[in-house]
């Protein structure tokens, strides 16, 4: 039978590079300090967290919404739209009826 | 490499078959989007149908459209798939046509299950689902060769069409050749036409086909597959599919393991290049949509849209083919039901018309007249008697058939008439047969010494003497006749 | 807070409103003064509105002035939690990612406050996107807690909290995720409610955690409490999460008292909670007592891990909702060479410590490989919480708990760890994981005299008997 140690290092329940894959994924730039500090802050939550993982769930349903509605749903009918000139006025970066980024290098269609 | 043996129901290359299935998106028809109210329309000037969902703008909410869910009801049970409860899910990730960074799709539950596709005359494809899902905008890359991303120097994105409503049906993979991958495709819209789901054009992007192709050798485990995206036309499904398969292949037998990638068809040069591996590909953290809830149609929801099917196409070649004689995927049959006539067809058979010359007639001489001929059944109906009844020769009929189109209609007997057609009686056929005889010894030699096709030469003849009024099946036989007696 | 001849109050000012015995402008001239005086040290507020205050107002008074009802809510100056979108005036969510940027539509709520005659005075600091429990974590600067201002208000609605405590507004409303009405009303003395899920409508709120969020009110009382909840509750079809409900009735009930009803001790509650709110729980449960209720002891196994689940499914939706925050239509951008180094450089100088940490969290919990003994996990533990509070209310038909762990605390005392900022939100979170609704009401002071809140927990739809409850202990409160 597994004897429990206390943790005296800080635990690497997430390495710093998986941090950086995550990370990647939210698109947040971090220094590798950060990435060391993130790796250190979320491997204690998840220490924390862990309590749950000595919880019998077998055959226990997922629970992703409050309340047990169904069948919401609306007629097909056009509503207002918005005023393309009040929104793109607000938009960053627009042209040509548009909104305007940089060249779209290194994403997934 | 030799040519790979191809028909339409196998097809194989130094031994390797392809295995395929196909992904179709379809946008469906409704007047608005899927999750928001603005319009649902092709063409209009950029960001005019937006609105804060469209846009993910900050506090916005979906909600659902319902006769988007009843289009998708229509699509899946024409496909004979099982109507269940479905939820949605996101599909998270980054690219700027993604106003939320997220796609509102389905993932574990879709819509629709487990349905078939009959090819005409041929397999049975599987379906495996056909779910809900809202469309992306589009971008436009600006300052870079033939409009693509690479080189541009920025990109432009109108909203117009995000939130648009699709439904993605995925087949298993159980197509084996590239005909019946085309036939697929051209089956499948016909059925989505027919019950008004979609107009599902595929040079307007309302229909669009990915193909998943791996190989291997009959019999063993599938291949690893690769996805290819930008088929635009039903021939390029089929041409890209011909040609991936075979890339497959050399890299099999090269002792290459093909990698697992989506691969990009390039019309122009014929070829798939490669777009993305697997290794890049995101991780889309799929989890149900909290902003949305279950859709449970119930049974007698689902039993109104059955029942308020229209007759499938399959049904209706089956109805044109019984009437007429000829075998379901006879290619009159299947030209004259895809441009929607066979009701025309056998509304001439209920004026008293032959139905078989009547799909003739339509096959040949309707292309250009739609789904409602301008043409009153009726005339056709006579002139189709008269034929047959051997009143008038198979030319002689066609030639009164394109009087009849041009105007409109008209009466067959009158206008036989006006063009001097009369019966040849059989004494004058004989005697120009006699007459051909005489003036090809030769020929007559051939023929009666067994060589058929010299009767050609025969029966030519005959034809050019009475000026095209003689009926060739008519001459044929008396030549064969002679013959026998000589 | 009884001024003598002014009214106060949001049953006060309506009252007197539409009855033509006071003004609406009169009463807004008030507090804005309140906040001229005041809200600099305070900084409840992001943008005060005086001007379209003024104009309201006018409306309000003309609309009186020809024996027409403005609403139930006549004259009443609200103060909103600057997460919910009002139409043409800035929403920032106390980010720099929406610094300056104005919705091009109202939320539901603001609608429907403003056909219900308030009067919209400013939108509220708050932690940025709601993520907190102090509002330390704003962009633009904490707010103090107005009965000390070396203290935090809580969080993360602490602007609108403090509005209400400092004067400044008749009433407000927040948002609470995983507490952020309910401990920030505790820590300011007054009274905030969660509703049920989709008992109001989220149509316009910037979503953190779409299954948890939801629209509550502050109010010095439990009765203005009930009447701002009343105004702004009932289905709408926009938000699809929207239960089909007429608006709650809560206001006739208020004075029925506790006479049989089971309130319910949760024997297992997690421990964590300060002696002195411990003692405030327990004067909480004798006062309900000698009113005639009947106090029972329950169960309810699941509770502790509330915080887990919470932690893992609020970061979760929340990784997913921000992720629009791109630069590419609204907002704040920072250029780049190239779409994706703009996404990252835009969101990376655009949000805050706080917020980037829970999206990785969130993302992680999400991601391939993780999703099961993660997120997946944790919507097994949230069925499995809801089911023992099902059970419990078998038992009971209110329970009653702490709102917060502790009094207010000081600036920085919970910042170098982020769990120790988590651990606020300990008694609050179950009701938000299960929808339930929850409300704290004042209940006597604690340490160094500061005011502790007991929460009132109910099921489902059954707000009625939580104001009742919550009603009973304020008169009480104020022997």
């Amino acid at each position: 039978m597994a004897v429990r140690v206390a943790l005296l290092v800080v635990s690497d329940r997430i390495t710093p590079e998986v941090v950086a894959k995550v990370a990647k994924l939210a698109r947040l730039g971090l220094s590798d300090d950060e990435l060391q500090q993130a790796s250190h802050q979320l491997s204690d939550m998840l220490d924390h967290f862990a309590d749950i993982d000595a919880l019998d769930l077998d055959g226990v349903e997922p629970m992703t919404h409050p309340t047990p509605i169904s069948n919401v749903m609306r007629e097909d009918v056009e509503m207002e739209c918005l005023d393309r000139d009040e929104v793109l006025a607000a938009a960053p970066a627009a042209e040509d009826g548009r909104f305007r980024v940089p060249p779209i290098i290194g994403l997934e269609e | 490499m030799s040519a790979p043996q191809s028909s339409p129901e196998a097809w194989s290359h130094h031994g390797y078959e392809m295995v395929v299935g196909l992904e179709v998106h379809v946008e469906l028809a409704t007047r608005t989007k899927l999750f928001s109210a603005s319009p649902n329309r092709f063409g209009d000037e950029p960001n005019t149908n937006i609105d804060p969902v469209t846009l993910g703008l900050p506090g916005a909410l979906p909600v659902l459209n319902r006769q988007a869910v009843e289009l998708a009801m229509r699509l899946g049970l024409a496909l004979d798939c099982r109507v269940q409860r479905s939820t949605f899910a996101r599909k998270n990730y980054f690219y700027p046509d993604m106003p939320k960074a997220y796609q509102i799709s389905q993932y574990d539950e879709p819509i629709c299950v487990d349905g078939w596709l009959d090819l005409p005359g041929s397999i049975r494809v599987g379906i495996e689902r056909a779910h809900l899902e809202e469309d992306t905008g589009k971008s436009t890359h600006i300052g870079g060769s033939g409009g693509r991303i690479h080189g541009s120097d920025y990109s432009l994105i109108d909203f117009n069409r995000a939130g648009v409503p699709l439904v993605e049906i995925v087949s298993r993979p159980d197509i084996r050749t590239p005909d019946q991958a085309r036939a697929y495709v051209s089956e499948l819209r016909a059925i989505l036409v027919a019950v008004g789901a979609s107009d599902a054009k595929m040079e307007e992007g309302s229909m669009r086909v990915d193909a998943n192709v791996s190989v291997r050798l009959p019999g063993a485990e599938f291949g690893t597959r690769c996805e290819i995206k930008n088929l635009n036309s039903v021939r390029s499904v089929g041409r890209a599919i011909e040609y991936e398969a075979q890339r497959q292949i050399g890299m099999t037998e090269a002792g290459e393991s093909v990698r697992q990638e989506t691969r990009h068809w390039d019309e122009n040069d014929g070829r798939t290049h490669t777009l993305r591996s697997k290794e890049d590909a995101d991780d889309y953290r799929y989890f149900q949509e909290p902003d949305l809830v279950v859709v449970d149609p119930d049974p007698e929801w689902i039993e109104r849209v059955r029942w308020s099917l229209p007759e499938l196409p399959a049904a209706r070649r089956a109805r044109l083919a019984t009437a007429t004689g000829q075998a379901t995927d006879a290619e009159s049959v299947l030209v004259v039901t895809e441009r929607g006539q066979d009701a025309y067809v056998l509304a001439v058979a209920e004026w008293g018309g032959d139905a078989g010359r009547a799909l003739v007639y339509v096959k040949e001489a309707f292309a250009d007249q739609g789904e409602r001929p301008a043409v009153p059944a009726a005339d056709v109906a006579k002139l189709t008697l008269m034929e047959v009844g051997g009143t008038l020769t198979a030319t002689q009929a066609k030639q009164v058939l394109a009087e009849i189109v041009e105007h409109g209609g008209g009466d067959a007997e009158a206008i036989a008439a006006d063009k001097g057609f009369e019966a040849m009686d059989t004494g004058r056929l004989e005697a120009m047969v006699d007459d051909a005889i005489a003036a090809q010894p030769d020929a007559w030699a051939k023929y009666c010494a067994g060589e058929v096709k010299a009767v050609g030469a025969l029966v030519g003849a005959v034809m050019k003497a009475s000026r095209g009024q003689a009926d060739g099946k008519a001459v044929t036989a008396l030549l064969e006749h002679r013959r026998s007696i000589t | 807070m009884h001024d003598g001849a002014s009214p106060t109050g949001v049953a006060d000012i309506a009252w007197n409103v539409r009855n033509n015995l006071t003004s609406a402008s009169d009463i807004l001239e008030r507090h804005l003064a309140a906040i001229a005086e005041r809200d600099g040290e305070v900084h409840a507020f992001n943008l005060v509105l005086a001007d379209e205050a003024r104009a309201r107002a006018a409306e309000i008074d003309d609309m009186v002035s020809v024996g027409r009802d403005p609403g139930p809510l006549a004259g009443v100056p609200i103060a909103l939690k600057d997460n919910m979108c009002t139409r043409g005036i800035p929403t920032t969510c106390s980010s720099r990612i929406l610094d300056g940027w104005r919705p091009p539509y109202d939320a539901t709520v603001v609608t429907r406050l403003r056909e219900a005659g308030a009067i919209i005075v400013g939108k509220t600091n708050l932690d940025e996107f709601a993520m907190g429990s102090s509002t330390e974590n704003s962009a633009f600067g904490p707010t103090r807690n107005p009965l000390d201002t070396s203290r935090v208000p809580g969080g993360s609605s602490g602007g609108s909290a403090a509005a209400v405590a400092a004067g400044f507004a008749a009433a407000s409303l927040g948002s609470d995720t995983g507490g952020s009405i309910r401990q920030p009303a505790a820590l300011c003395g007054v009274v905030g409610v969660k509703p049920t899920y989709g008992a109001v409508s989220r149509l316009g709120l910037v979503a953190f955690a779409s299954s948890l969020d939801q629209i509550g009110p502050f109010a010095h009382t439990v009765a203005d409490a009930a009447l701002v909840l009343e105004s702004i509750s009932g289905h709408d079809p926009m938000d699809s999460t929207s239960i089909r409900q007429d608006p709650l009735e809560l206001t006739r009930q208020l004075d029925m008292g506790v006479a049989g009803l089971r309130v319910g001790r949760i024997t297992d509650l997690p421990e964590g909670a300060s002696a002195d709110v411990v003692a405030r729980l327990d004067e909480a449960f004798d006062t309900l007592r000698d009113a005639g209720a009947e106090i029972v002891d329950v169960e309810v196994p699941a509770f502790t891990y509330g915080l887990t689940a919470y932690y893992l499914i609020a970061p979760a939706e929340a990784s997913s909702n921000l992720a629009r925050y791109d630069g590419v239509r609204f907002g704040h951008r920072v250029e780049a060479p190239d779409t994706n180094a703009m996404y990252i450089a835009t969101r990376t100088d655009g949000f805050g410590a706080e917020v980037k940490r829970r999206i990785m969290l969130g993302t992680y919990a999400l991601s391939a490989g993780y999703y099961d003994a993660y997120y997946g996990r944790a919507l097994k533990v949230r069925r499995r919480i809801a089911a023992d509070f099902a059970a419990a209310y078998e038992r009971a038909d209110v329970l009653l708990t702490p709102a917060s762990p502790t009094v207010a605390f000081h600036f920085g005392d919970k910042t170098a760890d982020p769990m120790a900022m988590y651990l606020c939100d300990t008694y609050t979170i179950p009701s938000n994981l299960t929808g339930e609704p929850g409300m704290s009401v004042p209940f006597g002071t604690g340490d160094d005299g500061l005011p502790v809140g007991v929460q009132v927990l109910a099921p489902a739809l059954q707000e009625a008997r939580m104001f009742r409850t919550a009603a009973e202990l304020e008169r009480r409160a104020s022997r």
